[in-house]
């Protein structure tokens, strides 16, 4: 059954008008467009509030704290050793370098960073380096990633995968690996560890030199992200970024060198430092950090007292029963470390009155951590410092301007993760 | 190198009594203002004449059951010469509120608002004191003190909603002059056979 529709048909002048206030119309609305917070660019959960002309970002509006836990408010109300654990949370991609990072903060609390037996500071150095190559390597894999080189990421998370392996064997756990202790680490390296770690080494700097041959010279890598996302110096710095970002903008800024922790004054090392301040200089940035870590780790698994395996029993933690944990042996044997053992694991140790600030360079940034203590084995307020909540702030000041495509691009080469931003 | 020391004594002579003598911890230097209404215009002296052109961070305290109740504590670094500075401002739970920093430095923007957000303390002139962390509408603010750990249900229709966490009370948790952990520990008290 035929059905009849009636159309009307004006004539072509006056539908051409009608066109041009169509047009008129449409270049001139804008369009608001919610990026996330589940998206694959925002690598967790960031959510972006666009306001789009056409294909120009006008306005941007990060939106954070959808992993909000409340780490800050937690922190208080447990011991300074309880809080370990969620430590590995917060940059979970690098969880050792955070656990380094904290022992540290109480440490200088407590007065007794200087006290830190050598093999300990080489250990620590060794996981701090070995996380920010696996850091390093997602955010370099995840970034391209995002910009369509698949072949990259599956040769950055084979490597990854190794590191896990290490960690594992080292601490016994893959991901959250809860390593340190205030005034040590939790064991020492395991028997054959330190070849292992020289064994990947070989293999990984032959996989970042083949990275470089996928990326740094591959025309469309190049053409995404040079001159996208410039951050000027000045700015880089008004706005408090850290770590790869800041030293991308030509910052030459390194807690590491400006002020040294651990045995780093003993390591020789060079800080890479970008030019442009593009995309495009914080790629190179994190591939020339990861050469420098594997220089590094080479350097501490030689030097490392004690050698390899540890035969001469050199210590791994502050000889004080008031802070580390006495062996358990003589737990059960003796009385004054059943004493400490009991103080310990009920009250935590006494720490001093006080406020005290650390910043660490983590593989992310500067990591620190503010503790204002009471007195007592729980602090009273400790602020944490992330770099990606921080590095994220200049969003809203970046991304106007840029092309929606651009977003992708900005966003891998800054390289954050949700879990440290909203802590 | 210029020690902090000589910094905060470059402020002190500046502000005179407006500013406390610098007091040193662990190898910190910490300057306390005697009025927070002063903070933007120590924060411009330092960064323009003092070279603190980073801000790391922005902390805040609160001194529950004590007068005044809000203390801030501001970081300041100087990139070229290596100087850290730590510069803390009371202030009044009446008042709560005090001259934002953005002006000085833009990274105070957002913590600024994390500050708002997690224990309301104002700041004035800031362009955007939202929250940020918690969301538009939710009624509390966390890490005050007399925010319980476990958290209060609220209900922001088709928002967000939060109910009471399973972690207060819970066995790992210390509290400072609380429990300790053998009565709070269910194992030590149900003792099995």
């Amino acid at each position: 059954m035929a059905t009849v529709q009636d159309t009307e048909i004006r004539d072509p002048a006056a539908r051409a008008s009608d066109a041009v206030e169509e047009l008129r119309d449409m270049q001139g609305e804008k369009m608001v467009l919610n990026m996330g917070p589940s998206h694959p660019a925002t690598h967790g959960v960031l959510r972006i509030v666009l306001e789009l002309d056409g294909e120009l970002i006008t306005k941007a509006d990060p939106d954070v704290g959808y992993l909000h836990r409340g780490d800050e408010k937690i922190a208080e109300n447990m011991t300074y050793t309880q809080f370990i654990p969620y430590t590995d949370r917060l940059d979970y991609l690098a969880p050792l370098a955070n656990n380094v990072a904290y022992a540290l903060a109480v440490e200088k609390l407590l007065g007794i960073e200087k006290n830190l037996p050598p093999r300990c500071q080489y250990i620590r150095v060794m996981c701090c380096e070995l996380a920010r190559i696996s850091s390093h390597l997602l955010g370099i894999g995840a970034f391209g990633l995002d910009l369509g080189a698949v072949t990259v990421f599956l040769l950055t998370f084979t490597e990854r995968e190794k590191i896990y392996n290490l960690c594992e064997s080292l601490t016994g756990a893959r991901f959250t690996t809860n390593y340190t202790r205030i005034g040590g680490v939790s064991r020492d390296t395991p028997p054959g560890w330190c070849d292992a770690v020289r064994a990947f080494l070989n293999e990984v700097v032959v996989n970042i030199a083949e990275m470089e041959t996928l990326l740094t010279r591959n025309r469309i890598w190049v053409d995404r992200t040079r001159d996208v996302g410039v951050i000027p110096r000045d700015v880089a710095i008004d706005y408090g970024l850290s770590g790869p970002n800041l030293r991308g903008s030509g910052v030459n800024y390194d807690l590491r060198k400006t002020q040294p922790y651990l045995c780093y004054p003993d390591l020789q090392f060079d800080v890479p430092v970008g030019e442009v301040g593009d995309c495009y200089d914080r790629y190179l940035v994190r591939m020339e950090e990861m050469r420098q870590s594997v220089r590094l780790l080479h350097q501490c698994l030689d030097k490392i007292p004690g050698g390899a395996d540890n035969k001469i029993k050199e210590p791994v933690n502050v000889a004080d029963g008031k802070i580390v944990l006495p062996p358990k042996e003589k737990v059960l044997s003796g009385m004054e470390e059943l004493i400490h053992q009991f103080i310990l694991v009920t009250q935590g140790m006494n720490v001093p009155p006080g406020e005290i600030y650390f910043g660490h360079e983590n593989p992310k940034g500067e990591l620190g951590f503010y503790i204002n203590s009471r007195g007592g084995g729980t602090p009273y307020r400790m602020k944490i410092r992330s770099p990606s909540f921080v590095n994220l702030s200049i969003l809203s000041h970046l991304l106007p301007g840029h092309m929606m495509s651009d977003i992708t691009a900005i966003l891998g080469s800054f390289d954050f993760v949700m879990g440290e931003c909203d802590r | 190198m210029v020690p902090a020391l000589e910094q905060a004594n470059k402020l002190k002579a500046r502000f005179g009594d407006l500013i406390s003598e610098p007091a040193g911890f662990r190898g910190e230097i910490t300057i306390q203002l005697a009025n927070a209404e002063l903070i933007a215009e120590v924060c411009e002296f330092a960064r323009k004449e003092l070279g603190f052109d980073y801000l790391v961070d922005i902390s805040s305290l609160d001194n529950y059951g004590e007068d005044p109740r809000w203390t801030l504590a501001y970081h300041l670094r100087g990139l070229a010469n290596g100087c850290e500075l730590r510069v803390k401002a009371d202030v009044s739970e009446e008042k709560s509120e005090l001259p934002t920093v953005i002006g000085v430095w833009r990274t105070a923007n957002w913590h600024e608002r994390e500050i708002y957000d997690m224990m309301g303390i104002r700041f004035r002139g800031h362009p955007d004191l939202r929250r940020i962390l918690m969301w538009e509408g939710y009624p509390y603010f966390p890490l005050r003190k007399d925010f319980p750990l476990a958290g209060k249900p609220t209900q922001v229709p088709e928002i967000a909603f939060t109910q009471v966490a399973p972690l207060e009370g819970g066995p790992f948790v210390t509290a400072p002059g609380g429990k300790d952990a053998i009565e709070r520990e269910p194992r030590a008290r149900t003792p099995e056979g």
